[in-house]
């Protein structure tokens, strides 16, 4: 009998719900997308990971317990031997003294701010090659269509390049130095950016609200600006998620390889990678820890962009 | 009919798409000859019907009417003014007096617009209504000439049915105050039961704002509904014209009668008595057309004489518009249907034969 009425409780509260809703302003798609992502699993636990390693990487460098840079117990380290897991360093020591848990959280803020800034430049570059290409590609008729074709044949010679290679090289002309890592991770990413929007601008000029709009007189930039860019975007806003997770990974990569940030004082994942790799038999938490923190940040951006490609894609809207 | 009657006039309109081939160097290897010559006036404040098969090139046309596809050559007059030799920007503030209505109202309106943003911004466009005040005053009364609540301003198009989505774009094309509607296909993408609902609709419209509809359709009864003149197209050419009842009861082309004779009739007996004309073959391509009448190659009374060869024009024949060189023959009885055989057409690189499908031989073959 409870159970019933309350059931039937349940259901007339529903459809209040439902009723009051009406007079509720509409719900645009990016609304509706974002309360699809809200309900997605995959996407609360990235969401999750990407949050606590932001709030590590901004609140955690003030924090913590040493300077990064302090060879507090240097001599305790002996030929062999570096002390582990104790009471004053959670994380140990590292290969000449420093503590390791000031060092990763510190660190956290360099990977955060070599990703963010890589995939920003990437994106900005990318989507303004690929924005002016798509726009004169979709509704600039014949000269478009030139300035299209040349735009791309340079953006293929960038393609054309493995990305890490790109990198090395660039990072080899500018000089070893933390830009130089943003801007060869970012220039890698400028062609993946640039071929998505065009490709998806071209679409969206054939589109049937396109041709609406040049009916109604609406002028050709206008239409660029408010209908064919914003229907545009969102793969590109999933790729900037997705993107974040390989920048990381890659600036890691240039560190490893030397090609990063030459500063000693200032601790970055993929360096302390490539350091630890020499006391791997003797201290293999120095080469996992910035490892795990690699790999866990890449899969929360991750988990994070494929749960938005998801929300995004209209085929799944109900 | 005087000449300020006529709101539109084409003339000899053709809109051929190149055929390119190559990756870097493209050539022109043909043209698809979508329209292909086609004469029509509109009369201000008549409803010209289009009807023709998928592919005749009747949405082609209505496009290059309003300039929306460039045509290859011809002329559009609009109440006088000669739109294919226009500027692009005199062009622009014409279109506020000649507006479309498509098809699909989902792929037709912005997903991510609202309904004032949709409504507005031919508005902002030709710069009607100087203030946000003016403009919403404008909306609202298209909103109520379209029959469409006010609570719709700020919804957006997915969360409407299909036949609320082509009212709103409706009020997108009457929000200007156009003299001229293309409707294209304007109810095929709906329930029946919401198109008659459309219909009346565009019909209302027209008896108060006075509008000139150019009304594209495969839809036999509802052009005949719906139109004042009726025109009919096959591979991008007009074949007939004429008045709405005239064509109905009176086809005088082979391909107007063969598509009145492929409407059921409500009586069973009729329906089993009357006489009915089955077309042979599909449409021919329209990048390599047929010589001489376009019809000629699936037409019951072609004929061997000039049929092949010389393409007919239109011409008047008791008040309707006729490009057939026996029409009079053939309303007459004087010439009578004969059989054309079907031409089968093979994809390329399938046998001869259709292959044979057996079944297993054994029943546990398949584990």
């Amino acid at each position: 009998m409870t159970i019933i009425s309350r059931k039937k409780k349940e259901k007339i509260d529903r459809l209040a719900e439902l009723a009051a809703r009406d007079d509720e302003r509409g719900v645009s798609l990016w609304q509706e997308a974002f309360r699809r992502l809200r309900r997605n699993p995959a996407a609360i636990v990235g969401a999750v990971v990407l949050g606590l390693f932001v709030i590590v990487s901004v609140v955690g460098p003030f924090l913590v317990p040493y300077a990064p840079e302090a060879q507090l117990w240097k001599g305790e380290i002996r030929v062999g031997f570096i002390p582990g897991v104790r009471a004053e360093n959670w994380f140990g020591l590292d290969h000449i003294g420093r503590d390791q848990f000031s060092r990763m959280v510190v660190g956290a803020r360099q990977t955060l701010l070599v990703g963010v800034v890589a995939t920003m430049i990437g994106l900005a570059v990318g989507s303004l090659i690929g924005g002016i290409a798509g726009a004169a590609a979709g509704l600039g008729g014949r000269w478009g269509r030139a300035v299209d074709n040349v735009l791309m044949r340079f953006i293929d010679m960038l393609l054309a390049m493995p990305s890490l290679l790109l990198a090395i090289s660039i990072a080899a002309i500018l000089g070893a130095s933390l830009t130089t890592v943003m801007i060869a991770v970012g220039t890698v990413s400028v062609p993946v950016f640039a071929r998505l929007l065009r490709g998806a601008m071209i679409a969206q000029s054939n589109s049937d609200y396109v041709l609406a709009a040049t009916s109604l007189g609406v002028r050709k930039p206008k239409i660029a600006l408010a209908h064919v860019v914003p229907n545009s975007l969102a793969p590109v806003i999933v790729q900037a998620t997705l993107t974040l997770a390989t920048a990381i990974i890659e600036a890691a990569a240039l560190s490893f390889l030397g090609l990063g940030n030459n500063d000693a004082s200032i601790p970055e994942w993929g360096m302390m990678l490539a350091d630890a790799q020499r006391y791997i038999d003797i201290a293999p938490r120095l080469a996992i820890l910035p490892a795990l923190g690699i790999i866990i940040t890449a899969l929360g951006f991750t988990l994070l962009g494929e749960a938005m490609r998801e929300a995004l894609d209209p085929k799944l809207r109900k | 009919m005087t000449g300020s009657d006529v709101l539109v006039e084409v003339r000899d309109l053709k809109v051929h798409f190149p055929i390119k081939r190559g990756v870097l160097f493209e050539r022109t290897v043909g043209h698809v000859k979508a329209v292909d010559g086609v004469d029509l006036s509109i009369p201000r404040g008549k409803t010209y019907g289009l009807v023709g098969e998928s592919g005749c090139g009747k949405s082609t046309l209505g496009r290059a009417l309003l300039q929306l596809t460039p045509p290859t050559a011809g002329e559009v007059s609009f109440d006088g003014v000669e739109l294919t030799t226009l500027a692009p920007g005199k062009l622009r503030t014409m279109r506020k007096r000649m507006q479309m209505i498509f098809q699909d109202p989902m792929s037709s309106l912005d997903p991510r617009q609202n309904v004032e943003s949709i409504l507005t911004e031919g508005l902002q466009a030709h710069g009607i209504g100087g203030n946000r005040d003016e403009r919403r005053k404008i909306i609202a009364e298209t909103l109520d000439k379209v029959g469409l609540p006010r609570w719709a301003l700020s919804r957006y198009p997915h969360e409407f049915s299909g036949g609320q989505r082509q009212r709103i774009g409706i009020a997108r094309a009457l929000v200007l105050g156009p003299e001229l509607i293309v409707a294209d296909e304007p109810v095929s993408a709906l329930d029946v039961s919401i198109q008659a609902q459309v219909v009346n609709l565009l019909d209302e419209l027209q008896d108060n704002l006075g509008l000139t509809y150019l009304v594209i359709a495969h839809d036999l009864a509802v052009v005949r509904h719906i139109s004042d003149i009726v025109g009919v197209m096959y591979l991008g050419g007009l074949v007939e014209e004429a008045p709405s009842d005239r064509l109905y009861t009176e086809p005088l082309h082979p391909y107007t009668r063969a598509l009145m004779s492929a409407v059921p009739v409500p009586d069973p007996d009729v329906e089993d008595r009357r006489e009915r004309i089955l077309l042979a073959g599909d449409l021919p391509s329209p990048a390599n057309p047929p010589s001489g009448c376009r019809f000629h190659t699936r037409c019951p009374w072609a004929q061997p004489t000039r049929c092949a060869d010389e393409r007919p024009v239109l011409r008047e024949i008791g008040g309707s518009r006729v490009a057939c060189h026996f029409a009079e023959q053939i309303a007459s009885g004087e010439l009578r249907p004969h059989k054309v055989s079907a031409e089968i057409v093979r994809p390329e690189g399938e046998g001869e034969e259709p292959g044979v499908v057996s079944a297993p031989s054994e029943p546990g073959s398949f584990v």
